[in-house]
């Protein structure tokens, strides 16, 4: 598939890599005790280690590691059983220690592969390069005094994922799938709630352009966006500018440029010459962090069935549709309501509702999935009622919406206010007399050969029947009475 | 009262459970003799208060029979150790004014053993130096004097702690040993001082200077109760990754114990030139003592010990340069307000570090520096990896090494301090074990023609202390050392 950008000297390739930070959903911070929880007050969670007190000394917190592997697992890598944490040095009013504890040479989880789904429903295989773990830092408050800035250090030390994407993606619409789906399996996982907003899930976007076939070009990386919109806007803004630059005869620089959300723009933060000198060193405080196969084997088993394998199963086993399974599965609790609304239903039925109806719904009241009134079961019996012919598809839509309102169950709702689909031929036959002898002009016309006068007939029976008639059934006698 | 003070602390905890003296009683005769040494500078802050309520507990605890391993012993802290609501500086400007909220888990394990602490003790600045000469409250004196009667550098970095222990201002001290601050000193000042295996004492609480160095012990008078004060300061600490879970040997038993049948080595690199002809003929000495007590000597060899002092020196300023990066001024200690963050950072660290504090961030800043890295820093990881080796191979055939623990005695205070390279040398006996990891000891063996004392220095393989002890207890009664300094406190001068 061709994704190239035209210019006005001719086409141009996108090359995109992700560094995406995630953090780590766990108790604890990576290397002190301090709650790492959101929302508490300035400097409240903040331990003596965090603060970077004279003689405080980290140690690992076991359950991050573990939230790391299994990450790593679901992102099908290589886990490394010894890896490393190192300094990154830099001075910072928000990093106390004066130092970042990070892995530079030796990461806990190595290669890996995402798969994409683009909006087609195609896919597409991501490489993961590494991903380790490292702290958070502070946060600067500029704004609340006007000389001085306040420092909360309540994020200091908690405990993120970097995953590093290759450079595989061609598109600001691939960068955008890739961070959907990593935020999916994360979710799944349980290993990093994904919340954008709250900033637990951010990406650095390294973007570049090339003609086709050419070496990589030169480099930009922006820092740091945290939604999927901003994402693809830095992308897309990153993509002209540079496409520009360089059929205006000049040269990318390589450089860390920050996103204005408010322009949709980015802008230069520092360039290459004035890139910061880590000086990374393996940190001596820490001895080489350790994990037994058996660890790794034990958590490899208690992993819960991922995104990927649901959609393979929905779409083989089930017959949905690559759309419909893809939307389906990309959150964990959607895929287990649609896993409990369908079951001993018409599959594919079920999705349909899910995804059009339900979702539909959902995105017009502004509910999540867990505060709706509809349950998994109320779903499968609205589906049970339309499979056994009890209501018709119409009828069914209006039961649905008093559902979504009330929370009442489809049989009921269909018995209180007597919606039940009328399959009585005689009544049905009846029906079809009257409107027949109403309208004998157009009986005329029809049987003249204005055969799609068939649907008038049709609309008018239902409409006599409330809209309960049997529709197959309209359909039958009409033909055989018009016809005869 | 003198007598006091010239019990060792053995005696003392023996007299102590016996009722014959009392905690308070001892421990005001060392707020005492502190006040009265006071020109030694060996204390930066005496705690008299706290140290006669920590009296009376243990007069307390004594009473009910339920005595620590130190109840009632009046010890100093070497300034680099966090002590609650005490204030801690490493005897710099930059932490001036820091009082720690929490306690190290050294003195911690102390005071829960009954120890009465005096003050903190006088050190180079964040440990940096091997005179003493660096710290912000000015040089502490070495009790110790030559005929001239000028003031002698007590060694350093736990220059302090020595000088106290010598002078009878404290019965014992703690100090830190990153590439011979407790060797170093306890040779010049004529008591003995262990660097315990690294991991052996939790490093929680003390304000680094190298981490992968740096290590805990205890200086004291004599071998057993050295031996008593490691027994109380050792733990395994989970808040210090990496403290070790080897249990400590029975170090106290082990002093008695002789060193019949064990093998010990004397590297012949060892010997360097322009070595005081007394430091070598003590070497010599000490080597006859234990042939004499049923040990057998043989002579080995340590080939990488010449690039041990230059691989120390990338390693340790490397460490230093990022564990100080936290005194910014931001959080604690002192702050120069300037206009901007970074000229505030400048501004601070220039006021707040001392001029060898500077020098070694500086050159640890520039072995990490990229491009710089590889060449140095890495290359002394490789090199600090073979004189680990030599050690590994060494010890398949001996149980201890004998060694000088300083190339000279004490010098005169100011008289190499304008050289720094000359000032590093003093360590090119100790640094090695720091490097390797390993136990080592300074044991006072003699003195020099200047009748200055001399130290011996015993290494060991990891975790076994108790070969230590069991080598400097046979020195320590073959020394018969007996003689004490002229600035000690109490004696009959």
């Amino acid at each position: 598939m061709s994704q190239l950008v035209t210019g006005r000297t001719g086409d141009w390739e996108v090359v995109i890599g992700l560094e995406v930070h995630a953090q780590v959903s766990s108790q604890a911070k990576l290397f002190s005790g301090a709650s790492a929880s959101f929302g508490a007050a300035p400097n409240e969670n903040v331990s003596l280690v965090d603060a970077a007190m004279p003689g405080m000394l980290p140690v690992i917190n076991r359950e991050c590691v573990y939230q790391a592997i299994r990450t790593g697992l679901g992102l099908k890598a290589q886990i490394n059983l010894t890896s490393v944490f190192d300094r990154k040095n830099y001075f910072y009013a928000d990093l106390p220690q004066g130092y970042q504890i990070s892995q530079f040479k030796h990461s806990i989880v190595g290669a890996g592969v995402l798969r994409i789904v683009l909006a087609d429903g195609s896919t597409r295989d991501i490489g993961i390069e590494r991903l380790h773990l490292e702290q958070d830092a502070g946060k600067s408050m500029h704004d609340q005094h006007p000389s001085k800035s306040y420092i909360d250090l309540n994020r200091t030390g908690v405990a993120l994922m970097e995953i590093v994407s290759r450079p595989d993606m061609r598109s600001a619409a691939e960068a955008a799938a890739f961070v959907r789906k990593l935020r999916s399996i994360l979710r799944y996982l349980g290993t990093c709630d994904g919340n954008m907003e709250e900033g637990s899930l951010r990406a650095d976007v390294n973007v570049s352009v090339r003609r086709t076939g050419a070496e990589f070009g030169t480099r930009t990386e922006t820092k740091n966006l945290n939604s999927l919109r901003f994402i693809q806007q830095a992308i897309d803004y990153e993509v002209a500018r540079q496409i520009e630059l360089i059929e205006d005869g000049g040269t990318v620089d390589q450089e860390t440029r920050l996103f204005d959300t408010n322009t949709g723009t980015t802008r230069t933060m520092r360039s290459k010459e004035d890139a910061h000198d880590y000086r990374y060193f393996p940190d001596p405080d820490l001895l080489p962090l350790v994990v037994t196969q058996k660890e790794v084997d034990d958590l490899a088993a208690a992993l819960p069935e991922l995104p990927d394998d649901i959609r393979d199963r929905l779409i083989n086993d089930y017959g949905l549709s690559p759309y419909d399974a893809s939307v389906i599965t990309e959150e964990r609790d959607t895929a287990e309501f649609y896993e409990a609304a369908s079951a001993g239903q018409d599959r594919k039925l079920v999705a349909n509702w899910m995804t059009v109806e339900l979702f539909g719904a959902l995105n017009k009241s502004g509910q999540s999935l867990s505060d709706c009134k509809i349950s998994p079961a109320m779903l499968g019996g609205l589906v049970s009622l339309i499979s056994d012919g009890t209501i018709s598809g119409r009828i069914a839509k209006d039961v649905f919406a008093d559902m979504f309102e009330t929370g009442k169950d489809a049989a009921s709702i269909v018995d209180e206010k007597g919606l039940k689909q009328v399959s009585d031929s005689g009544a049905i036959e009846a029906l079809i007399d009257a409107v027949i002898a109403a309208n004998m002009d157009k009986v005329e016309e029809y049987r003249g050969g204005k055969d799609k006068l068939f649907g008038f007939f049709v609309g008018q029976v239902m409409k006599q029947s409330g809209g309960q008639a049997n529709p197959g059934m309209v359909n039958q006698i009409l033909k055989s009475k018009l016809d005869s | 009262m003198s007598d006091l003070l010239d019990l060792s602390a053995v005696e003392a905890r023996a007299a102590l459970d016996a009722k014959s003296i009392s905690a308070t009683e001892l421990t005001s005769a060392y707020i005492k003799a502190a006040e009265e040494t006071a020109s030694l500078n060996n204390y930066v802050l005496l705690t008299p208060d706290h140290a006669l309520a920590m009296a009376a507990r243990a007069d307390e605890k004594l009473a009910k029979g339920e005595a620590g391993l130190l109840e009632g012993i009046p010890l100093g802290v070497k300034d680099l150790f966090c002590t609650t609501g005490v204030a801690t500086t490493a005897c710099s400007r930059i932490l001036q004014g820091f009082t720690p909220p929490y306690e190290s888990t050294v003195t911690a394990n102390l005071w829960a053993e009954g120890a009465v602490m005096l003050g903190k003790l006088n050190c180079d600045e964040f440990a940096m130096g091997s005179a003493n000469e660096t710290s912000a409250f000015g040089p502490a004196i070495n009790p110790w004097q030559s005929a001239e009667k000028i003031d002698l550098v007590p060694g350093g970095s736990s220059g302090g702690s020595a000088s106290a222990v010598a002078a009878r201002s404290a019965l014992m001290a703690t100090g830190t040993d990153t590439g011979g601050s407790i060797r170093q000193p306890a040779a010049f000042c004529g008591v003995v001082g262990l660097k315990p295996t690294y991991g052996r004492c939790s490093r929680w609480g003390i304000v680094a200077f190298a981490s992968s160095l740096d290590q805990a012990g205890p200086f004291t008078r004599t071998v057993a109760d050295n031996a008593l004060m490691l027994q109380a300061m050792a733990s395994h600490d989970a808040k210090d990754s990496t403290s070790s879970v080897v249990q400590l040997q029975d170090v106290m038993a082990a002093v008695g114990q002789g060193v019949s049948g064990m093998k010990i080595g004397v590297p012949r690199e060892y010997v360097m030139d322009g070595m005081d002809p007394d430091v070598m003929a003590l070497w010599q000495q000490g080597q006859d003592w234990l042939r004499q007590a049923g040990a057998e000597l043989v002579e080995v060899s340590l080939p990488h010990t010449k690039y041990a002092l230059p691989t120390y020196y990338i390693i340790a300023p490397a460490e230093a340069s990022s564990n100080l990066a936290r005194y910014d001024g931001v959080r604690y200690g002192l702050r120069v307000e300037a206009g901007s963050l970074d000229q505030m950072y400048e501004a601070t660290r220039a006021a707040g570090f001392g001029e060898e504090v500077q020098r070694r961030i500086l050159i640890g800043t520039y072995v990490l520096s990229a491009g710089y890295y590889d060449a140095y820093y890495l290359k002394a990881q490789k090199v600090r990896r073979l004189i680990k080796q030599d050690f590994d191979t060494v010890f398949t055939t001996v149980d201890a090494l004998l060694t000088p623990a300083t190339p000279s005695a004490a010098f005169a205070v100011g008289r190499k301090i304008d050289d720094p390279v000359v000032n590093f040398l003093n360590d090119v006996f100790t640094v090695p074990a720091n490097l390797a990891g390993l136990p080592g000891m300074s044991v006072p063996a003699g003195l020099n023609a200047d009748g200055l004392p001399l130290g011996l220095q015993v290494l060991g393989k990891p975790y076994d202390e108790a070969s230590l002890y069991r080598v400097a207890g046979v020195l320590e009664q073959a020394t018969a050392f007996t003689a004490t300094p002229t600035r000690r406190a109490g004696g009959a001068k």
